[in-house]
């Protein structure tokens, strides 16, 4: 880890504004997942501006009906506020079928938004990884690599990784809304849908923000109600990332949102697909994954997502 | 008998490091004040307030330092572990503010003013608390080193449920949480224990449990 | 003292301690974190600097150059070494790859250098800073089952019975299939880790984390050429071995070189993205079981061939193991076929070759019962055997097998499994029974300790280490036993060269071995009291010592009385066959869209002479459920087989069984006692516990499901393609 400097920000607005004008500068909350990225030598910045103390920590009703969620709200508290537990669940299920109890503790909504991903070849410095050295190339495409954990669809040539957050994709299904606050003082919202970027031939570009911008709240519209549910897949019962998790809202007219986690480089949900699911499962996949490009090692994620519906659709 | 190692060095005798390190003071944290005279470095550096098991400590600390690290290495304070570093495994677990974290994933610099308890400000022996003597009666560890970090989890684990948060196993979200074994092991998972100790760990937790209720 | 002769009526049949329950006597030290392991002793030497290792990033091939200025000229840093510095040093007991020096690379991370810095996160960033330009060696081939196919048939079998050929011709029922099982890496909690401090270059201090104190330190003589005599080693306790520290490693090499070269103690543990490539592991394996059985079920040919990687002039996993012993059969063939690979070490873990031979070799039954539409207990009863099956002049010291299978299938409620799979179903998940049986070798090494009595205290001190497995607990048992004293009124010290030899902790033999030495000991400390008291046949009860009309508290004696002895082995027990056994009883749920799997409950009944401590052995065996359950479900060692390296190098990537994963364990140990194993009639259970279990799972996964898979571990897109479709 490269020695870097510190500083505790006053505002969030001074915080975008010092994120943008220091170099090497980053923002720093929980931490749970840059520390560790600094400790392999993936991330170096040489400034860390601390943000965990802005109060953006309080979860607030909006005007149209919805919740407000500061980006400092962490994911224990996001996951146990008794708004989100009765009307949006999916969002609890989600969250607590990631991480682990002392991760939730520390980790930030803003900061799992921003969480990178699992590629064990992004998290090997010494393997070829084009998001993390841009151009290089990915090692996950190569022969005989290992590739069974990372991304069917959306992916290109250049990366097949995922996003590894669960929160996400209970949030894409509810229709989020990210807001931020830019070096120059202006408030951004930016649909989730749009926030995650698709990695084409540019996969170190992640996200939609720019330099110095800073998350600080995300929105969410009035609850929609229905039947809510949140099955994460993985190889062992807790604490693991996803191999497909599936968000489910089912309105009692058959009617819904599904949105997909563990198979795209951003939580995976397309209208066309939602309005197959009063046709099953399988019609639903079929636009969802439609155009899918799984390795020999991921094809099963095509199968699972599907039938890991179908299961959720049987248990009503 | 072969020459030691230091005839068969190839290049670089190596010899100058040892002489200043002859000279030097070793310490880690008289180093670091050594070094605060240079800029750069002093940047580098954070003065940080810290209350650990009830005791104040005002240390100079490596902005790059870990909690974990300034508890081991700075304060001598060995019971919290590390197992991983990363995040992965819960053995440094330890009570921040009275939540559990993971303090390898936590940088020192970011604890200035908070209180930390370690598995030592728990119970030494002869004066064990209830979960750590729970954790002898019921033979819950093996090679012991996940140990605090269970314990410091299983502690809060209690806590909680008491405290209405939920977990991947809570069957209805708008409910009281029971404490359940289904409940107890979910939120423990993030604290692996390779020698496999975990039905003895719910046992003791469950006693615990049982016996504050 | 000689074992030489079966034990006959002793102090241990009517025991106070030994044979009961005991809670560890180092558990308050652990639970309030005061125990401590290797890196953790900031008390034993002044002035510990910090190291951090660079590792490889190629498969195999040379180091062409390395560049390190910006290390060594980094904040804080006191010696840079890389392997290029110095000659390649000598290989350790057993070790195969060279763990630093020269220029030849013959594994991923295998350690290039080193730094020393005042602190860790100099140290760390330092190593950063190293590079390494590398002539890649030659494309590698890492397809392990294509080499099985090269190899089948060749070389002169391991173990050759009768004509197997006819045996297969003739049989009623005939089971031929392939199994895989993937490389598993040891994964203790404890990183490796060490401080050395070797400034002087003359003595060498090592604490380290490490199950062989003896070995370890003639290894370090070894590697370094150095006389023993100047190499301590201590390791009191060690945060879990499972046979990845066995032998010397990196951990204290590298400490070593760095203490060397920067003047002062090292402190150096391996970064946990690093333990994975550059320690050692068990190997992968491909396994052809080929089982023949008459109408009745009695086996009339075993077949079992396979092979494993490793680097060349190792041991690989040799998943045979157990296949010459097991079951009574007309005819045999057994063979390993080893295979070179440049990939990370393959050496012993827990059970080395059984926990991967019994993923074959115990589902093979399972097919075969289900050939002969045979109960699976049943068909294990009907081979039983009490002769080596390989040898039948030599017997089996004891064997219980019998009545594990017996005794299990009662506990378990066996008689509600359905025969015919995928016919239980509790909503979306199907549940399934399974069961698979267990045998593991005990072998019995020789051990020694001192007794030391002084001021009515006794204390034993013996190199014996303490991995998780209750060395401490049942060595004071056994002490306290024998000199008549109460659990409490012993000391133990454990874990340093300046101690007796002792057998060590590794291939199920330390508990058995080690309270044989203090044994000996004990008994020859009575002697040593006796005697100087003048007392004829002196007798240790309550905390006396008594002969005829005379006795003393021995709290009371003045002085101290000390004597070391040795527990060794008479050929005697070469006319026995000596073994554990053991039947494992699994429930599984499956869902039946993902195919995810759950063990809902185990039962384990286990035949290993006296139980020393049934607290401490149980946990033994729950563990060894806890890691059989990880290893078939979920554990594999991902090989890039492009690189040549295992990819998932974390606790992330790598997934051994959480809290989460594990529901209702029952063990049952069997009420035997082994009188041609040691004088305490005891055996080894610590690695009976990993075998058979997996097996176990899978096949009650198949009767959940009626999904056979072969390949482990068995994670569920094994099993999608077999599941119901859904209505």
């Amino acid at each position: 880890m490269k020695a870097f400097s510190f500083e505790r920000a006053s505002s969030a607005q001074a915080a975008a504004a010092r994120a943008a004008e220091v170099q090497g500068a980053k923002f720093i909350a929980g931490g749970t997942n840059l520390v560790d990225l600094m400790k392999l030598g993936i991330e170096a910045p040489e400034h860390l501006i601390d943000v965990s103390g802005l109060g953006l920590d309080r979860i607030e009703e909006t005007d149209e009906g919805g919740l407000r969620i500061g980006a400092m709200v962490s994911n224990t508290a996001l996951s146990a506020d008794v708004r989100i537990r009765r009307d949006y669940p999916v969002l609890t299920r989600a969250i607590a079928a990631g991480a682990s109890g002392q991760l939730r503790n520390k980790a930030t909504t803003g900061g799992n938004l921003l969480q990178r991903t699992r590629c064990p070849y992004f998290y090997d410095t010494a393997q070829a990884c084009s998001k993390r050295v841009p151009g290089s190339g990915c090692s996950a495409l190569t022969e005989g690599a290992f590739s069974r954990q990372l991304g069917v669809i959306g992916t290109s040539d250049a990366c097949i990784a995922t996003h590894p957050s669960d929160m996400a994709v209970a949030m894409r299904v509810l229709d989020a809304t990210i807001e931020t606050v830019t070096p120059t003082g202006m408030t951004r919202r930016i649909p989730l849908e749009e926030f995650h970027l698709l990695p084409g031939d540019t996969p170190e570009k992640e996200t939609a923000l720019m330099p110095g911008e800073l998350i600080t709240a995300v929105t969410l519209p009035a609850p929609v109600g229905g039947i809510q549910r949140y099955h994460k897949v993985r190889d062992r019962a807790s604490y693991a990332f996803a191999l497909v998790s599936v968000a489910l809202i089912r309105q009692p007219d058959g009617s819904g949102r599904v949105a997909l986690g563990g198979v795209a480089p951003r939580p995976w949900r397309l209208a066309a697909a939602d309005a197959e699911l009063p046709n099953g499962a399988r019609a639903v996949m079929a636009r969802l994954l439609d155009g899918a490009r799984p390795t020999e090692e991921t094809q099963f994620k095509i199968t699972l997502a599907e039938r890991t519906l179908a299961a959720l659709l049987l248990e009503e | 008998m072969p020459p030691p190692i230091e005839f068969e060095l190839r290049r670089r005798t190596l010899l100058a490091g040892t002489a200043a390190v002859a000279a030097a003071s070793v310490a880690r944290l008289a180093h670091a004040q050594e070094q605060a005279g240079s800029a750069a470095s002093a940047q580098q550096q954070s003065d940080i307030a810290l209350t650990v098991n009830g005791t104040e400590h005002r240390i100079t600390v490596d902005n790059r330092t870990t909690l974990l690290d300034v508890l081991r290495e700075d304060l001598h304070l060995t019971g919290t572990k590390k197992g991983c570093d990363h995040g992965q495994c819960g053995a440094c677990t330890c009570s921040v503010n009275g939540e559990r974290i993971n303090s390898c994933l936590s940088l020192a610099v970011l604890h200035d003013g908070d209180d930390v308890t370690t598995i030592e400000g728990r119970g030494a022996p002869g004066q064990l608390d209830p979960m750590q003597a729970a954790f002898v009666s019921h033979d819950a560890f093996q090679c012991g080193y996940c140990t605090p970090g269970q314990i410091q989890s299983a502690h809060a684990v209690i806590g909680e449920i008491r405290a209405g948060i939920p977990s991947h196993v809570t069957s209805d979200l708008t409910a009281v949480i029971e404490l359940t074994e289904a409940e107890i092991r979910e939120r423990m998972s993030g604290n692996i224990c390779r020698c496999g100790a975990y039905s003895n760990i719910l046992a003791a937790i469950t006693e615990v449990a049982e016996d504050q209720a | 003292m000689e074992f030489n002769e079966p034990a006959g009526q002793n102090l241990f049949d009517n025991a106070r301690l030994v044979g009961k329950p005991a809670a560890r006597i180092d558990g308050p030290l652990k639970v309030s974190g005061l125990a401590p392991y290797a890196y953790e002793r900031h008390d034993v030497v002044e002035g510990q600097l910090y190291g951090y290792p660079v590792g490889a990033t190629i498969s195999h091939g040379r180091i062409l150059s390395m560049d390190v200025e910006a290390a060594r000229a980094a904040p804080g840093v006191r010696a840079v070494v890389t392997t290029l510095d110095i000659a390649p040093l000598a290989l350790g007991m057993l070790n195969v790859a060279r763990l630093f020096g020269g220029d030849e690379v013959q594994h991923y991370h295998q350690a290039i250098a080193v730094v020393v810095a005042d602190s860790f996160e100099q140290a760390r960033a330092a190593a950063g800073l190293i590079t390494a330009e590398y002539a890649t060696g030659d494309a590698a081939d890492f397809d392990l089952h294509a080499a099985f196919e090269r190899l089948q048939g060749s070389g002169d079998p391991d173990t050759l019975v009768g004509d197997v050929d006819t045996a297969f011709r003739s049989a009623a029922a005939v089971v031929d299939q392939m199994y895989h099982t993937a490389s598993i890496s040891h994964a203790a909690m404890e990183p490796h880790a060490s401080i050395v401090d070797w400034s002087d270059g003359e003595r060498m201090r090592v604490w380290t984390s490490n199950q062989m104190i003896n070995w370890t330190r003639g290894s370090i003589a070894t590697t370094f050429g150095i006389d023993p005599e100047l190499v301590q080693l201590e390791s009191p306790y060690v945060g879990g071995g499972f046979g990845g520290k066995l032998w010397l490693r990196a951990d204290a090499v590298l400490a070593a070189i760095g203490s060397r070269a920067a003047g002062a103690p090292v402190k150096l543990a391996l970064p946990r993205p690093f333990v994975m490539n550059n320690t050692t592991h068990r190997a992968a394996t491909v396994q052809r079981v080929r089982l023949a059985a008459a109408s009745d079920g009695r086996l009339t040919g075993i077949w079992h061939e396979a092979a494993s990687h490793s680097l060349p002039g190792g041991r690989g996993e040799n998943a045979t193991a157990q296949t010459p012993y097991f079951y009574a059969t007309d005819t045999m063939r057994v063979k390993h076929h080893i295979v070179a690979m440049p990939l990370p070490e393959a050496s012993d873990m827990r059970a080395p070759g059984e926990a991967s031979g019994h993923m074959g070799l115990e589902v093979a039954m399972d097919e075969l019962a289900e050939a002969l539409e045979m109960d699976p207990v049943q068909l294990r009863i009907v081979n039983d055997t009490q002769v080596n099956p390989s040898e039948p002049s030599q017997p089996f010291s004891e064997r219980n097998y019998v009545a594990c299978l017996e005794t299990g299938a009662e506990a378990f409620g066996w008689s509600d499994r359905s025969a015919t799979p995928g016919q239980r179903r509790e909503g979306q998940w199907l549940i399934g029974m399974g069961m698979a049986g267990a045998y593991r070798g005990t072998p019995v090494r020789p051990s020694g300790a001192r007794a030391i009595l002084e001021n009515g205290r006794l204390i034993i001190e013996t190199d014996m280490t303490d991995i998780g497995t209750g060395s401490y607990t049942v060595l004071a048992q056994t002490a306290a036993e024998v000199m008549g004293l109460t659990l409490d009124e012993v000391e133990m010290r454990l874990g340093n060269s300046l101690y007796p030899v002792s057998s060590g902790s590794g291939g199920q033999f330390g508990a058995a071995s080690s309270t044989a030495g203090v044994y000996a000991a004990c008994m020859a400390l009575r002697g040593e009291i006796g005697e100087r008291l003048g007392y004829d046949a002196p007798e240790f009860s309550d905390g006396l010592v008594v002969s005829g009309d005379s006795s003393q508290a021995l709290a009371d004696l003045q002085g101290r009385f000390e004597a070391v002895d040795e527990m060794t082995i008479g050929n005697f027990q070469d006319n026995y066959l000596l073994a554990t056994f053991g039947a494992h009883f699994a429930e599984v749920a499956v869902h039946i869209a993902t195919g995810e799997t759950r063990v809902r409950r185990m039962v384990s009944t286990i035949d290993a002479g006296r139980i020393l401590n049934p607290t401490t052995a149980r946990s033994q065996l729950i563990g060894g459920m806890t890691m059989s359950i990880g290893g078939v479900l979920s554990e594999e060692m991902a090989l890039d087989t492009g690189r040549g390296y295992f990819v998932n190098h974390d606790l992330a990537g790598y997934e051994v069984a959480v809290h989460a994963d594990i529901l209702d364990q029952e063990v049952i140990f069997l009420d035997t006692a082994d009188a041609v194993a040691t004088p305490l009639k005891a055996k080894g259970v610590g690695e009976l516990g990993v075998c058979g279990v997996g097996a176990a799972v899978a096949n009650a996964v198949y009767n959940a499901t009626g999904v056979r898979v072969r390949d482990f571990p068995l994670t569920l897109d094994r099993l999608l393609g077999g599941l119901p479709e859904l209505a």
